[in-house]
């Protein structure tokens, strides 16, 4: 539980950090069909190299990044590896059944090489920007379907209240596992249907806490006269600056680039 | 003879990153058989950090933690500890899934792998010894209140007859009465079973009554630690850790300013009166003619 897990918010105030999280929202989004479309190996490092430099500019040590996408490393290599032995195409070397092709190299490696550019940006995403900051940018890029009656509000509301729930179910879950195993509950040994029903301890009053949170909190904000559909203010104002629009700009750039770039 | 041995420990969550915290720095302390102790100090001081160490479901950033004799970080005797080591976490009711007391209470004992006979008769005298009436064995948890299922949690952890017991703030959101009554019971069977007991509190009333020693920690450094008497004279350093000083020991000392010094440090307002009697005794009816 001592590590830093994907989507953690980690403070730095670096100026990536300092962005609108509206222009962050949008960069990413234009950054995606960038990586998706290139076909040359020079786009695809132009791209990378903006992310890295993004990725620098960011204030959280390269490592960090490393050490919170490790787990997804495991399952991008053994996808890699599949992919290089099962695409059929000009054998390049043959192991009795197992065959690597060249074509299979080539996908799965430029495969490789994309998801993980997207992982990289997805992560600054998350590092430099706070859930609620990141629900305010999403309602507001949702703001034109309230013309179509898309409770919009609303939405943001119950995504950012299951976001704040996020850390409270796992000092929750924690802190029962601690309690549990303090009072000799095995949680790591014993066959499949043994550690199943050792849950239980840990699974009902899991439930009925969270439960009884969720209770209070619903209280607390009609005490304090949330009403669905009310018109409603901000403590924080976003807004764009100079930065924001380079950032922008740059990124618009980069996705013009490319779609000249396939459609010459 | 020591029970835990605390040797310059150092504990850090998340090192090498923006979050990283330093809740423990340098801890020097030692436990002894059978002793009440009370950590005292005020919210992210590190108490329940420290004590987390002491049954081995944290381990030292740096330093060592010797439990009944043997260092957690071996393995072997770190995953045992519980057996021994009763912890007994803050707002324990919230860990209460069974649907009777009793099996609650038996949920720990039964880890242990008595036998059932045992077991129900470890689950009855618990909690007799807490002064519950057995009726309550067969109660739903659910239907209980507040004060009670507290002490039904506790239970949980007594009966498995721990040789440390480790409370974390027993008394929490509890009406003073209960409060008092849990800690007495504690006490008690502290000094008739020879169980050692550690305290965890900001309520330094409580520390004055039923502590032999207090250690206060601030910020993750032990400030302090010494007889219960010694440690809450210094009202200078319990105001530095974000403490108060018993109300006994600041009229004592507001006592003493105004020209009546007190013969000894009281630890209870019980304390206090037995002290201004025995002066007015011996000085007669105005002592020293000051005014209060």
């Amino acid at each position: 539980m001592n590590n830093i897990s994907m989507g953690q918010y980690l403070p730095a105030g670096s100026p990536v950090h300092r962005l609108d999280p509206r222009s962050k929202l949008i960069c990413i989004a234009l950054l995606v069909p960038a990586v998706l479309m290139t076909s040359n190996p020079l786009g695809l490092t132009l791209v990378s190299l903006w992310t890295l430099l993004v990725v620098l500019l960011s204030g959280i040590k390269p490592g960090l990044y490393w050490q919170s996408l490790k787990p997804l490393w495991v399952l991008l290599l053994i996808s890699f590896v599949l992919q290089v032995f099962f695409t059929p195409g000009n054998a390049l070397l043959t192991l009795g059944f197992i065959k690597i092709s060249r074509e299979g190299l080539l996908y799965s490696g430029w495969l490789l090489w994309r998801i993980s550019v997207l992982l990289l940006a997805a992560s600054v995403l998350t590092f430099t920007t706070t859930p609620l900051q990141l629900t305010m940018a999403l309602e507001w890029l949702l703001s034109p379907l309230r013309r179509m009656r898309v409770p919009v509000q609303e939405l943001a509301m119950m995504i950012n209240l299951a976001l704040r729930f996020v850390p409270t179910l796992f000092d929750e879950a924690r802190m029962l596992l601690l309690a549990q195993r303090s009072r000799g509950t095995d949680f790591n040994s014993g066959s499949i249907k043994e550690r199943v029903s050792r849950l239980t301890p840990f699974m009902v009053p899991l439930l009925t806490n969270i439960f009884s949170r969720a209770d209070e909190l619903a209280l607390a904000m009609e005490i304090r006269c949330y009403r669905v559909g009310a018109a409603r203010s901000r403590l924080h104002v976003m807004r764009f600056r100079p930065a924001d629009y380079a950032a922008l700009f740059l990124n618009t750039a980069i996705l013009a680039a490319v779609i000249t770039a396939k459609a010459l | 003879m020591p029970c835990i041995e605390v040797e310059e420990l150092t504990h850090v969550y998340y090192p090498g990153t923006p979050l990283e915290i330093v809740a423990l720095r340098d801890i020097e302390l030692t436990v002894y058989d059978g002793e009440f102790i009370a950590l005292a100090g005020s919210a992210g001081s590190g108490k329940s950090t420290l004590v987390q160490h002491f049954n081995g479901l944290l381990l030292p950033t740096a330093g060592c933690v010797k439990v009944l004799g043997r260092a957690i970080s071996d393995k072997q005797h770190r995953q045992q500890l519980w057996r021994q080591v009763g912890l007994v976490f803050q707002f324990p009711e919230r860990q209460i899934f069974s649907n009777t007391v009793f099996e609650d209470i038996a949920f720990g004992p039964r880890n242990l792998g008595w036998d059932s006979t045992t077991v129900s008769k470890q689950v009855k005298d618990t909690v007799a010894l807490v002064g519950l009436p057995e009726e309550i064995l067969s109660a739903d948890p659910r239907t209980l209140s507040g004060g009670m299922l507290r002490r039904v949690a506790i239970c949980g952890v007594l009966a498995m007859r721990p040789r440390i017991l480790i409370m974390d703030e027993p008394g929490a959101g509890l009406e003073p009465a209960t409060r008092q009554l849990i800690l007495a019971n504690i006490k008690e069977i502290q000094a008739q079973h020879g169980m050692t007991v550690i305290l965890i509190t900001h309520h330094l009333e409580d520390a004055a009554v039923f502590a032999e020693r207090v250690a206060v920690l601030h910020q993750g450094v032990l400030l302090s630690i010494g007889p219960t008497r010694e440690v809450l004279s210094q009202t200078e350093l319990l105001h530095r850790a974000g403490l108060k000083a018993p109300f006994a020991v600041e009229l004592a000392q507001r006592l003493s300013q105004e020209g009546i010094p007190l013969p000894s440090l009281p630890q209870s307002i019980e304390d206090v009166a037995q002290l201004l009697q025995q002066l007015l005794q011996t000085n007669g009816a105005r002592p020293g003619g000051a005014s209060l």
